[in-house]
């Protein structure tokens, strides 16, 4: 099983006498670009949680970088990387004191983040902008810088969530690049997105509804199971049928 | 007057930078219109001056046959505004919430039912719950009812499905499609290429210029090459090998394929194929697709760029 970066088992959390997440099993890959889809209230925040070591399970169990999720959270919490749309970058922090900020976090030497920037500011394209405040970067650079970011300390995996709202097309797909090699060098990237073009360029994903796992596979799979020419109807036939609603 | 908004080489700059560069179009009276741009693209400032709150530097609009200047006073109640950010009031409760707005514009909440009903009948079981413990797709739908209250004749919707899950955004395209039934001209933006389609007519908007104005089909048909979907299970290499084929025209990730357009004319796709083998990709497969809004709007940015 060394070739799975994320293994889970009946992982089940209740808050009360409701089953928020209810004995979901799936694995990820290596380098595997993995969607993580789901509605308001399907259970995935929770779910993803439990993964990252913010939340005990209630039973089932899991294993993420071969670490396991009811014994070593905090072993987890130091191999993976975690970009969000809405925070991730401090704006009134220059990028160098941004990189430096989080490469102190991960315990990174002075002589390793020195290659660091170099290296962030070449593949992101921001060479002349070391010195600048990050909330004066456009918001296409910040994801990328973020994205970098996420992957200072060398993570097994990332977790991204709504990695590339609001952008235009082409920074969007510069972004999706970064993406795919980051994939291609072995990173295991976890997404999730309301956006189900998003979802469209993972290699497989699965979709949550009311605490469960409705639907797993790449997406080309998905479309065709499902009769759908789009990720997003198949979304919806399934979300459609949802219980849960947070109101 | 069949055009509800006559916009005329509208400028706007903060500052070191410009918002608005000579925004010219019309909207027709009963159009569902989208303005489709990215963060940053200069949305927000168009809305804000057609809805009276900002004066442009230079250019001229007319709303409703209201020039958004100078007569801003007798404009303002005629508009339904939906901002980027939710605007409501977090600590009042869902009704306290709509009966505020049908005051401040002389109304009532009974007086409008019939025209809100649609949608606010969804939120009357959480009536009493205050507004800042709604989920995203309940938020909406109650500044939707908001901005609806006063039965106004044109309703501007500042990305209104930015943050909701796909099924409420779905579920407010049908509403605003019922809306425009009802006669209600519509103007919104979306940074969501896959939401253009629910338009009549679309204005892509790129660094606050107007890149293109036509029908959602016209637009995504007048891409300029033919357009090839090529797939490989290695999409990083096949990307970056296919970018070094000399000749390449445009190469972009789009979903589980990868759009590629030729410099030639009449390319023979078995050739790229055979490129693409030679090079160590040998589970390449190709086929012409349709263009679609997106492929179109990367064109234009990347025409513009040069």
């Amino acid at each position: 099983m060394s070739d799975e970066v994320i293994h889970t088992k009946d992982l089940t959390r209740m808050f009360g006498d409701f089953t928020a997440v209810n004995r979901i099993s799936f694995d990820v890959k290596k380098g595997e670009i993995f969607g993580f889809l789901g509605a308001n209230g399907a259970g995935k925040t929770t779910a993803i949680k439990m993964l990252i070591g913010l939340l005990s399970p209630t039973s089932g169990e899991g294993h993420v970088a071969g670490l396991d999720i009811n014994t070593e959270s905090e072993e987890i919490k130091k191999i993976i990387g975690y970009m969000s749309q809405r925070f991730s970058l401090y704006d009134d922090l220059t990028v160098k004191e941004n990189i430096r900020f989080y490469g102190g976090i991960y315990g990174l030497k002075s002589d390793v983040l020195r290659e660091k920037y170099v290296e962030i500011l070449e593949k992101v394209g921001l060479q002349e902008s070391l010195n600048s405040l990050v909330g004066s970067l456009p918001l296409g650079w910040k994801q990328k810088l973020a994205f970098s970011v996420s992957l200072l300390h060398n993570p097994k995996i990332v977790f991204l969530d709504e990695p590339t709202g609001g952008v235009d097309p082409l920074t969007r797909r510069q972004f999706w690049e970064m993406i795919y090699q980051a994939a291609d060098e072995g990173i295991t990237v976890f997404v999730t997105t309301h956006y189900m073009d998003e979802a469209e360029y993972c290699d497989r994903v699965s979709i949550m509804v009311d605490g469960n796992i409705a639907a797993l596979g790449s997406p080309s799979e998905l479309k065709k199971s499902f009769s759908s020419q789009t990720i997003e109807e198949v979304f919806i036939k399934l979300a459609r049928g949802a219980v849960n609603d947070t109101g | 007057m069949s055009h509800v908004v006559e916009i005329s080489d509208i400028s706007k700059t903060f500052k070191d930078v410009q918002a608005l560069q000579n925004i010219t179009f019309d909207v027709e009276k009963g159009e569902l219109f989208g303005l489709i741009g990215s963060d940053g693209a200069g949305k927000t400032t168009l809305f804000r001056i057609l809805t009276t709150l900002l004066t442009p530097d230079s250019g001229r609009a007319t709303v409703l046959g209201r020039d958004v200047v100078k007569e801003f006073r007798q404009l303002r109640p005629l508009l339904g505004y939906m901002p980027g950010r939710f605007s409501l009031y977090q600590d009042l409760t869902v009704e306290e919430n709509i009966r505020f707005f049908a005051s401040v514009f002389g109304t009532t909440l009974e007086a409008n039912y019939d025209l809100i009903k649609p949608i606010y009948s969804q939120l009357e079981p959480f009536s009493t719950r205050l507004a800042g413990a709604l989920s995203g797709g309940m938020k909406q739908k109650l500044a939707l009812s908001c901005a609806l209250i006063h039965e106004p004749d044109l309703l501007i919707l500042d990305e209104p499905t930015t943050g909701v899950d796909a099924v409420s955004r779905k579920e407010f395209w049908e509403m605003l499609h019922h809306l425009k039934q009802q006669g209600i001209t519509i103007i919104a933006s979306t940074p969501y290429m896959d939401e253009a389609g629910q338009c009549d007519r679309v204005a892509l908007i790129q660094s606050g210029r107007i890149l293109k104005i036509s029908s959602p089909d016209e637009v995504a048909k007048s891409f300029s090459s033919t357009l090839y979907g090529i797939k490989s299970k290695q999409r990083f290499r096949l990307i970056q090998t296919l970018r070094e084929y000399r000749f390449a025209k445009s190469v972009h990730p789009f979903g589980e394929s990868v759009h590629y357009a030729d410099r030639r004319d009449q390319p023979d796709p078995e050739e790229i194929i055979n490129y693409l083998k030679d090079k160590g990709i040998d589970d390449a497969s190709i086929q012409t697709i349709e263009s679609t809004i997106e492929d179109t709007f990367m064109e234009l940015m990347e025409e513009s760029h040069e």
